[in-house]
């Protein structure tokens, strides 16, 4: 009975060494990368540091600053505006995609790829291509207004078109979401449906009643995960109008990297980093706690 | 009684298709058709603007098909930038983060999923809620760390992080699908003799491979296009990555659409590549993390 005793305790701390040993990579690069940088951009945060001299301890003042910045108050509500355009209209998009793909019509392979495709294709390519597509003059964006008999627009020269044109180049990567939701509505069970068509339910009933609550979850992620994405918008704005014109397109994390890295205000960058946090996490947890109400898991 | 199953792809299924049906089928192709066209667009628009000549980008309304169509822009863009400079630092960079992330993100994962070790829920708690934590705060102190090891303007602080568990995302993916790797295999292995590591290597990884593919394919996107970290490590031209170099010979070439656009063309070609040939996984990994999440 000792020996069964002794035998099993080592296997046990065999397995605990073995197990901590298999997960010392991302240990060991939480600390290093994670934790340290944490702890080290709060401190930060209450400094006035440009790297060049000393840090000097500031307190709270960076944070009070914030308030009067008018750049912050401008980064923010331009965010805010991309964000609560962009997430609704992109599901949007992306749920009427995925529903059109599911009726499993011939060719849905190829209308797949070429949904999915520009969400693959990002970055700066991507941005040149759409900031010469938006050109005023000679872009294809005014060619298809003026044959359409509307008004061409300054788009990304003009500080009221400059940010709708951004939304609109954040539309061709619904294909992303759209796969998700495709996954999402593969995973509902047939028999519901069936169910469904013997108590004599219309289409119209069957998508309210089973499709979109038995989508909730899935609906759910892509919320947080977009929302969480819009919030960090950067290449766009840093490629294509460099934040312009006059600052109708400074996203927010645009503005901290001009002061960590153009500007060398680092405390007051990490100040900023801060805030996007807490602005990022309350969203989500507000949408995590009101999950409850309308996500039905089964 | 009709048999009211759904027609699958080609509709070998009989059961009368009603007349609605048939409507219903043809309103929806007719949709999917407009919205493939509108996708499509700005392709296309990329690559006639690339084979234009200069004189006929400036026209307005803008024609579709270049005549002459100038097949030099390509060589002319690739050879005014330092384009295959651009090209090996970003094969550089981008394949050493994909070796990283995928070796220590199946180390990780086989950690959390296979092992049982005091902790593990804990870590694992930490691991996810790293997930929740915004790129930007840490980014500074992580520059400021780089910056006193004198690694500024090289590769190091964009490789490095890679190898250290590459990401919550990924560890978190090839954990869920280690789990369904039925213990039995390994109890097998263990009364032959087997260490753990030998499991991991012989049994788990090989049975891993579409997920490793997975994980592979994500990590060179990310790594490909990645923008903000080149920006803020690497400062002399030699270094740039592609994503670095497009956007820096903007300011020279606004007026040279024809070339950036060229060029642009030729950043996107090995990420279509890629993802013409191995489209499954990209479609499985997002599906699967949909449905995890």
């Amino acid at each position: 009975m000792a020996l069964g005793r002794t035998k099993q305790t080592t296997v046990q701390r065999k397995r605990t060494i073995e197990g901590y040993m298999f997960i010392s990579p991302w240990l060991i690069g939480f600390v290093i990368f994670t934790l340290g940088p944490i702890v080290v951009s709060l401190l930060m945060s209450f400094t006035d540091w440009d790297v060049i001299t000393s840090p000097a301890w500031i307190g709270v003042s960076n944070y009070t600053k914030l308030i009067s910045d008018e750049l912050f108050v401008k980064a923010l509500s331009n965010t805010l505006y991309y964000t609560v355009l962009s997430v609704p209209l992109g599901m949007l998009g992306a749920l009427l995609l995925a529903l059109l793909l599911n009726q499993k019509v011939k060719g849905t392979y190829i209308f797949r790829t070429i949904y999915y495709l520009p969400s693959v294709t990002s970055g700066v390519a991507v941005a040149l291509l759409w900031r010469w597509i938006f050109n005023p003059e000679f872009g294809i964006a005014n060619n298809i207004l003026t044959k359409l008999h509307v008004p061409a627009v300054g788009w990304l020269s003009d500080p009221k078109w400059a940010m709708p044109a951004l939304i609109i180049m954040s539309l061709w990567s619904v294909g992303g979401g759209m796969l998700i939701y495709l996954a999402g509505l593969q995973g509902i069970p047939r028999e519901l449906y069936e169910a469904a068509e013997i108590d004599g339910a219309s289409s119209m009933r069957k998508f309210w009643s089973v499709t979109i609550p038995l989508l909730t979850p899935t609906i759910f992620f892509n919320m947080v995960m977009s929302v969480i994405g819009s919030f960090q918008v950067f290449t766009q704005a840093y490629v294509m109008t460099g934040g312009g014109p006059g600052n109708s397109t400074l996203f927010y994390v645009l503005y901290l990297y001009r002061n960590a890295f153009e500007w060398f205000k680092m405390g007051y960058a990490s100040a900023l980093a801060w805030v996007l946090f807490i602005i990022i996490l309350i969203p989500t947890l507000l949408q995590f706690k009101f999950a409850n109400r309308w996500v039905h898991y089964q | 009684m009709q048999s009211k199953v759904e027609s699958f792809g080609a509709g070998k299924k009989q059961g009368s298709i009603s007349r609605q049906k048939l409507i219903g089928n043809t309103l929806v192709y007719i949709l999917l058709i407009c919205g493939a066209i509108v996708f499509m667009i700005p392709f296309a628009w990329m690559i006639s603007t690339s084979l234009k000549e200069p004189a006929q980008i400036f026209v307005f309304p803008p024609k579709w098909i270049p005549e002459p169509i100038c097949w030099n822009n390509y060589l002319k863009a690739l050879t005014i930038m330092p384009f295959q400079r651009f090209l090996l630092n970003t094969v550089i960079i981008t394949a050493s983060c994909l070796i990283g992330q995928v070796l220590s993100a199946s180390l990780v994962a086989y950690g959390f999923a296979r092992i049982e070790f005091p902790g593990r829920e804990f870590m694992f708690i930490l691991l996810i809620s790293t997930m929740l934590l915004p790129g930007q705060v840490t980014m500074i102190p992580i520059f400021i760390l780089f910056k006193n090891l004198n690694w500024i303007d090289t590769f190091k602080p964009l490789i490095l992080p890679a190898f250290f568990g590459g990401g919550a995302y990924f560890i978190f993916f090839l954990r869920q699908f280690f789990k369904t790797i039925p213990f039995d295999l390994e109890d097998a292995a263990r009364i032959d003799g087997c260490s753990t590591f030998g499991i991991f290597a012989k049994i788990i990884l090989p049975l891993a491979k579409p997920a490793l593919t997975t994980v592979a394919i994500f990590s060179f996107m990310n790594h490909w296009n990645d923008f903000m970290g080149p920006l803020i490590y690497i400062n002399s031209l030699e270094r740039k990555t592609i994503a670095l170099g497009l956007a820096s010979f903007q300011g020279q070439y606004t007026t040279d659409w024809h070339l950036l656009m060229a060029a642009s063309v030729v950043a996107l070609i090995p990420v279509l590549v890629i993802f013409f040939s191995l489209q499954k996984y990209f479609v499985e990994g997002i599906a699967l993390s949909g449905i995890k999440g």
